[in-house]
């Protein structure tokens, strides 16, 4: 597992609550700037559908976290914190399982294996050491939102390239002619590294040109 | 044959088998060489599959160089056309495409190859795989029903007219007016039916443009070799292995196992073995090396032939051994004069 | 901020933390637990009953068995579904329609499951459903959306020996330029591989279990 430490705050001037959430979705996006929690960016993402569900169950699990990450913070000893973070990360990951179960048992087949990896999503693990420890209960669930929903936008960007090429729709919708010939790589692991470069390319294409200008 | 101007640069001291000289050999003049040497290849594929051969392997061909050129020009830098490489890369990637493969798709491959496969790598001497077997490999998992539908050889009206699959509008899915013919390497694993080992050696058999006739692909190779443009140590690294294999397990096992003549002349083996492995960049560099490096894809093509989900593994053996060949570098660096062994 | 004491805590004080969070992480996991348990169930049966609907369309009632060591059957509660391997199916009427058999194996790139249908009166597997599978997308996942090859099953011979012990015929992949038999599956081209896995996991999976079936019918047919 890797985590990459950011340095969030600096501690002449707090950030304003807007900007914590914010942040999460461009600036500081764990997928396309951070460039973390790989595993489940690449292997899940060959829909749009389960792009979204996957998304979505990590941004519950890392807003849950990072808040009770933030309210135990004072409880919890230096010694045993990677420790009491990952046992209450594997905490909402189960609810999540469970819940996802209740709610459709056909995503729950199609994420598979990958719904109990979110706890060593190292985008979650690295928000509750980096920021949520660190910070208010208020601040870090905006954190945790912001995060998340970067998260979800990334792999949604990735799953609806590859479902467009690889199958032909969007979300389950067909879009494309019948005749459309489907590039099947693109739903398997390989198109997901395809796509990831070509995603980043563009992003780092346009962040050089406002850096230039 | 190395090309030691045009290798990665190294702040170490590199340690390289003489002679370091030869004799006024430059890129140009050995890419020259090579397209000879595949031009009997290429005519008989035109000879077999008429037209359908004759515009792939042009439109392959010419996407490839419109690719280079583009990016050259999109980056500032001088064109790299000049250099007959990527006329090479575009030939064989061509050769390695079923005939019929509609054009669209061809393009798309030409593109991945030398884009993925050569320049983002940083272009000739930088790249780590064979780049027409990037564009090939990708073509096979983005497309895989069309690259494993074959167009039958010797067709009467090849030279008339072209089978309809070609001229597929972009980004459609083609459809098929003649009943695909198996290759004889999918028609020994899925039906257990042996073609027999003369017509493959001679190329009267369906598959991909460039891998019919054996006896053609040998002698562009045993030409090249001959010119010392290219290193026998790899294509008899990997015959070598593919015999003594196919004889062990067709001695065990005639029935389900081939004989060492069909594994030698059947599928992509002779031009993977003659013109893939032998990439100057993606192989080794020293003799040893490249003999450990055939002997690898001898094996990993057995492995994958004999036993592995597919009918046919020359490229994946050929791709995955370009992965190693750095390493095999490193173990086989001769050691200079007056060093001793670095105990560890 | 986190004010970091200068002696270390003692180990009591670690224990107490690790211990309090741990009780209120499975506080959590029971409580949700609890709420969603019956709903998960309900899903999987619900999942299954479609399956099998697909396969026998009057099927009203089912129970489930599972094999022995000593080959004997054993009826199972209806909420077992994980340890289910097979089904008798019955209509409104309780008339026994057939039997839907569990089988997996291993694909091209991992295990498929699927469910077959039987019927013992008129000596034919009557439908697959694949439950799941990681085949290739476009290419291997044909075996569950091909209807050409999904008809392969619904008229399969299967017929048994006259002293019931094993099939007549063994259920294999219909060879090219033979005549094709009754028992024989046609391969999807350009799915070869996985369609002729689900052939060898119904044809192993028939050869046991449809003797079995036959010398427990009269147990099963009075519904135990």
């Amino acid at each position: 597992m890797e985590i990459r430490t950011k340095v969030i705050n600096s501690h002449d001037k707090t950030p304003s609550h807007s900007d914590e959430f914010i942040k999460g979705l461009w600036r500081e996006n764990p997928v396309f700037v951070q460039v973390l929690g790989m595993c489940p960016t690449l292997a899940v993402t060959n829909s749009a559908i389960n792009a979204l569900a996957m998304g979505l169950a990590t941004f519950f699990v890392i807003v849950m976290s990072n808040t009770l990450v933030s309210l135990l913070r004072h409880a919890i000893p230096q010694q045993v914190r990677i420790a009491s973070y990952i046992l209450i990360i594997a905490t909402f990951v189960t609810l999540v399982d469970y819940l996802l179960q209740a709610m459709s048992l056909t995503l729950h087949q199609a994420l598979g294996a990958f719904v109990p990896l979110i706890v060593v999503n190292c985008v979650i693990l690295g928000r509750a050491e980096a920021f949520a420890s660190k910070n208010s209960a208020a601040r870090s669930f905006l954190d945790g939102a912001g995060m998340g929903l970067g998260f979800t936008l990334g792999l949604l960007c990735l799953g609806m390239v590859r479902e467009l090429l690889g199958s032909g729709s969007l979300f389950g919708f067909m879009l494309l002619p019948d005749n459309f010939e489907k590039w099947t790589i693109m739903l398997l692991p390989g198109g997901g590294f395809f796509t990831l470069g070509l995603w980043l390319l563009v992003i780092n294409y346009f962040n050089r040109r406002k850096v230039q200008s | 044959m190395t090309i030691p101007h045009k290798k990665a640069p190294n702040k170490t001291l590199q340690i390289r088998p003489s002679p370091h000289i030869s004799g006024g050999a430059s890129v140009e003049k050995i890419m020259a060489n090579v397209i000879l040497a595949l031009m009997p290849t290429v005519l008989f594929a035109i000879y077999l599959f008429g037209l359908a051969a004759l515009v792939t392997i042009l439109i392959g061909t010419f996407s490839c160089l419109l690719t280079e050129y583009l990016f050259c020009k999109a980056n500032g830098k001088p064109s790299s056309i000049s250099d007959n490489s990527i006329i090479i890369t575009g030939v064989l990637y061509s050769l390695t495409l079923p005939p019929g493969l509609p054009l669209w798709m061809v393009c798309i491959g030409g593109i991945i190859a030398v884009l993925l496969g050569k320049l983002l790598f940083g272009g000739l001497g930088y790249n780590l795989f064979n780049p027409a077997l990037v564009g090939r490999a990708f073509l096979q998992a983005a497309f895989p029903s069309a690259m494993t539908t074959w167009y039958p050889a010797m067709n009467a009206d090849r030279f008339t007219s072209l089978p309809l699959s070609t001229l597929t509008f972009p980004f459609t899915t083609p459809s098929y007016d003649t009943i695909s013919s198996a290759t004889p390497l999918a028609a020994m694993k899925f039906d257990q039916i042996l073609t027999d080992s003369s017509d493959l050696f001679l190329g009267l058999s369906s598959g991909s443009l460039g891998e019919t006739s054996s006896l053609l692909i040998l002698t562009g190779g045993i030409y090249l070799i001959a010119r010392r443009m290219m290193r026998w140590q790899i294509p008899a690294g990997i015959f070598i292995t593919v015999v003594i294999i196919s004889t062990i397990t067709h001695n065990i096992s005639p029935n389900t196992y081939p004989s060492a003549q069909f594994m030698l002349f059947s599928g992509g083996l002779m031009l993977g073995a003659m013109f893939m492995a032998t990439d100057m960049v993606a192989s080794p560099i020293t003799a040893k090396g490249c003999f450990i490096y055939g002997l690898l894809i001898g094996v990993l093509v057995m492995i994958i032939r004999l036993w592995g989900g597919m009918p046919e593994g020359v490229m994946y053996a050929i791709l995955f051994a370009n992965a190693v060949s750095p390493h095999i570098d490193r173990w086989t660096q001769p050691r200079p004069y007056g060093y001793r062994k670095t105990k560890s | 901020m986190n004010s970091t004491s200068l002696a270390p805590p003692s180990s009591w004080t670690l224990f107490r933390a690790l211990v309090s969070i741990g009780v209120i992480c499975s506080l959590l996991i029971v409580s949700v637990f609890q709420l969603t348990a019956s709903t998960i169930k309900k899903n999987e049966t619900k999942l299954l009953d479609q399956a099998i609907a697909a396969i026998f369309p009057n099927a009203d009632t089912k129970i489930g068995y599972k094999q022995l060591e000593n080959g004997q059957l054993k009826k199972l509660e209806q909420e077992a579904i994980s340890e289910q391997q097979v089904f008798a199916i019955f209509n409104q009427k309780q008339q026994l329609l057939g039997y839907v058999i569990k089988a997996q194996g291993m694909g091209y790139q991992d295990t498929i499951q699927l469910l077959f249908g039987y019927s013992p009166q008129n000596e034919t597997i009557n439908g697959i459903t694949i439950l799941s599978s990681r085949e290739t997308p476009g290419l291997g996942d044909r075996i569950g959306k091909d209807s050409k090859f999904l008809a392969n099953f619904k008229q399969l011979t299967v017929k048994l020996t006259p002293d019931k012990i094993r099939l007549l015929h063994k259920i294999e992949s219909a060879k090219p330029s033979t005549e094709k038999s009754p028992w024989q599956i046609d391969s999807i081209s350009g799915a070869t591989i996985s369609s002729r896995a689900v052939t060898n996991i119904i044809s192993i999976n028939a050869a046991e279990w449809i003797p079995l079936l036959a010398k427990h019918v009269e147990t099963i047919n009075v519904g135990n």
